[in-house]
């Protein structure tokens, strides 16, 4: 029985998002008995909903709201009206990301006193530990389903590992295999195993991955504690004359505006839109944002250091069959200063159809050398990169003077200059992905430049000092006691893994605390 | 469209290889150019032009392949690439791209953009202009209307969705056999 809760219900928790940040705490604060209201946005799309069409795909899912870009960074150029690559659906993101799921190393939950003084970067260390997140991990795991986790096996290789694996292994690479994965390799948790299908990022048809919207959404209904009011965005966040939050005022799919009170408000709407929603949401109180006494409400954008290397053999490979990303090379995960920069990288099997490879493998490119490259598609093998970029205070999402979206607000600016911490990481990871392609037999092989951002991360990000960050160890805003940030935004630094794993955890984390303390009548 | 759709079009206009020969007065790039129409030699399709005049869609397939050419594709898929400009709203505009670049290949010493016989020729031209709003626009249309129709795919080797045969799980997702 699907809970319905009234508008003026005071006593409910309500989440804004439901990826894997806001979908887990729901569910989570459902099964406790917590009365939750959570507003998404987007549409409920389910396995026999999604589009094995790239493009159709993107048209049904994606956020395409109007957003702008500034900075140096390749993307504003290559795609100034679209920072990002993330979904507008119930389940958010938990639809399109591909299933990597990895614990950060210990080392990187402490990153400024591991690699100390880093120029320019405004680096902190997290305020939770290693130890803190493993018992969490452990339940994020099973949650997951992460293959070579538990006792769970790893997946099989596709072609386009195994062509990863002997280029990796000829040039002495030791951490090679199919990667932790939220993608079943046997049957789990009333989910199938993994069909080798492709299109993992279009959402998964046979739900051999996880993902929110058709495991933790439905789950969190069932206890009859959670409703879902899906098409419902929400424009601002209120507070009394105490400083508490007392709920938000929100479009619904016809543009009626309905004010939801709580007790408590959780943020949970990516990296863009949660710093966008406090600035939106500036009251006399609080003129220049929700819980932004720190001034770093935006602050701090992180997106990982990304991009990806493309190799055309002699003979096919046909890279786009089978599960898009189980294969991974670990071993430039680690800190090695002596590589000329701080932090790791990840080197992980990706795969692009046909038409987003003429979109992404070299954008604006044309003439032969171009579609020579396009000639060697079922031929060519392809990974990305992901390693940790360093937090900027100059990178940030501030909201627009000149562009508004459908509902008459200030539209999101993404500002984004690499680092040279981040540029000297690429560069290492080009060369070292373009040198395992050649070590497995590439003629040729391309560096192909970041596409729109998956991996929005740290613009509401955790400190111990509320001068330093805006929320602490819990989520849970410095400033004001009733509001949380649950999702990839309360990120510290970034560290060189998917961050999906980490947020789910956090979720889990927070969702005991705020029970814990709406018990002892603290919230 | 698609290649059956410009074939029956051809068919019901009865256009035969010897009328399209016979009618033309211009050849370019493998197509044949009648009054209002372009045409395979073979008359294995044709697209009437309804707004640009057929000289000016001529050129533009032209420029498409120009931009991204396979030479193992055929017209007809340039030609879907672009028809969406053969518009009374785009015109205009398309019109006088085209006479720009007509007018850079004069100056380059060419009678037209189509009349400069080599690639790399044509090439030099629409580098000297790649960074117009023109160019940018038919270069960015391509991107999606070229590549994404499903009848090229099978010429790159993909195989586009799986899911309707089971997934590649027992039909070679690991099939790689030459490493």
């Amino acid at each position: 029985m699907v809970a319905k809760f009234d508008l003026n219900d005071d006593s409910v928790v309500l989440v804004i998002g439901t990826g894997s940040g806001g979908g887990v705490l729901a569910n989570e604060l459902a099964q406790k008995g917590v009365k939750v209201v959570a507003l998404e946005a987007g549409g409920r799309y389910l396995p026999e909903d999604y589009i094995n069409d790239e493009w159709e795909s993107f048209g049904q899912l994606a956020w395409t709201d109007a957003r702008t870009t500034s900075g140096d960074w390749r993307v504003a150029k290559d795609f100034p009206g679209l920072p990002a690559w993330i979904v507008k659906a119930v389940g958010g993101t938990s639809i399109h990301w591909a299933g990597a799921s990895l614990r950060f190393q210990e080392h990187e939950w402490k990153a400024r006193s591991t690699y100390g003084h880093v120029a320019g970067a405004n680096l902190i260390d997290w305020p939770i530990d290693a130890a803190e997140m493993a018992p969490w991990y452990d339940k994020a795991e099973a949650k997951l389903g992460v293959t070579r986790t538990g006792d769970r096996p790893g997946l099989p290789g596709n072609n386009n590992y195994k062509v990863l694996e002997k280029g990796a292994l000829a040039l002495g690479l030791k951490e090679v295999h199919t990667g932790r994965m939220a993608i079943n390799s046997i049957d789990y948790d009333d989910r199938m195993s993994c069909q080798q299908t492709g299109f993992c990022f279009q959402g998964c048809k046979w739900g051999a991955k996880w993902s929110a919207a058709y495991t933790d959404i439905p789950r969190g209904e069932a206890t009859g504690n959670l409703e879902v009011r899906d098409r419902c965005h929400v424009l601002k966040i209120e507070h009394d004359d105490k400083g508490r939050v007392t709920g938000a005022l929100y479009a619904d799919k016809d543009g009626n505006q309905h004010f939801q009170k709580a007790r408590v408000v959780c943020v949970a709407g990516n990296s863009i839109e949660s710093p966008r929603l406090l600035l939106n949401s500036a009251s006399a109180m609080f003129p220049d944002g929700l819980a932004n006494s720190s001034g770093q409400v935006g602050r701090n954008y992180m997106r990982h250091v990304t991009g990806s290397v493309y190799a055309v053999f002699e003979k096919p490979v046909r890279m786009w069959r089978g599960t898009t990303m189980a294969g991974i090379v670990q071993d430039h995960a680690r800190f090695d200063a002596s590589r000329g920069f701080v932090g790791g990288y990840e080197l992980e099997t990706l795969s692009l159809g046909v038409p987003f490879m003429a979109a992404f493998l070299d954008p604006g490119g044309w003439g032969r050398g171009f579609t020579s490259a396009m000639d060697g598609y079922e031929n060519m093998a392809g990974m990305w990169i992901v390693g940790e970029d360093m937090p900027q205070e100059t990178n940030r999402i501030t909201l627009s003077s000149t562009v508004k979206d459908q509902y008459g607000q200030p539209a999101p600016d993404v500002h984004f200059d690499d680092h040279p911490n981040d540029i000297a990481m690429r560069n290492h990871a080009y060369k070292l992905g373009q040198e395992i392609y050649m070590a497995a037999g590439a003629t040729r092989s391309f560096p192909t430049p970041p596409y729109p951002s998956t991996h929005n991360l740290g613009t509401n990000r955790m400190a111990e000092n509320p001068r330093d960050g805006v929320v602490n160890k819990h989520g849970q805003s410095h400033d004001i006691a009733n509001l949380f940030i649950s999702d990839g935004s309360q990120f510290t630094t970034g560290a060189s893994e998917n961050p999906t794993l980490t947020i789910v955890a956090l979720a889990i984390r927070q969702a005991e605390f705020i029970a814990g303390e709406m018990g002892k009548q603290a919230l | 469209m698609t290649t059956k759709t410009l074939s029956r079009e051809a068919d019901c206009r009865g256009l035969t290889r010897r009328q399209l020969i016979s009618r033309s007065f211009a050849a370019s790039a493998g197509m044949i150019i009648g009054t209002g129409y372009l045409a395979a030699p073979d008359a294995a399709w044709a697209y009437e032009a309804t707004a640009l005049k057929p000289e000016t869609m001529a050129t533009l397939v032209r420029m498409a392949r120009d931009i991204y050419p396979h030479d193992r594709i055929g017209d007809e898929y340039y030609v879907v690439a672009v028809k969406g400009y053969d518009t009374a709203e785009a015109a205009a505009e398309i019109e006088a791209g085209i006479a720009a670049l007509n007018a850079a290949a004069q100056g380059a010493g060419f009678a037209s953009y189509a009349d400069a016989g080599w690639e790399d020729d044509r090439v030099a031209i629409l580098r000297g202009m790649e960074n117009s709003p023109f160019f940018q626009k038919i270069r960015g249309g391509l991107v999606t209307g070229f590549y994404n129709q499903k009848e090229v795919w099978p010429y790159f080797g993909y195989e586009g969705e799986s899911f309707s045969k089971g997934g590649y799980i027992d039909r070679g997702f690991d099939d790689i056999n030459w490493l």
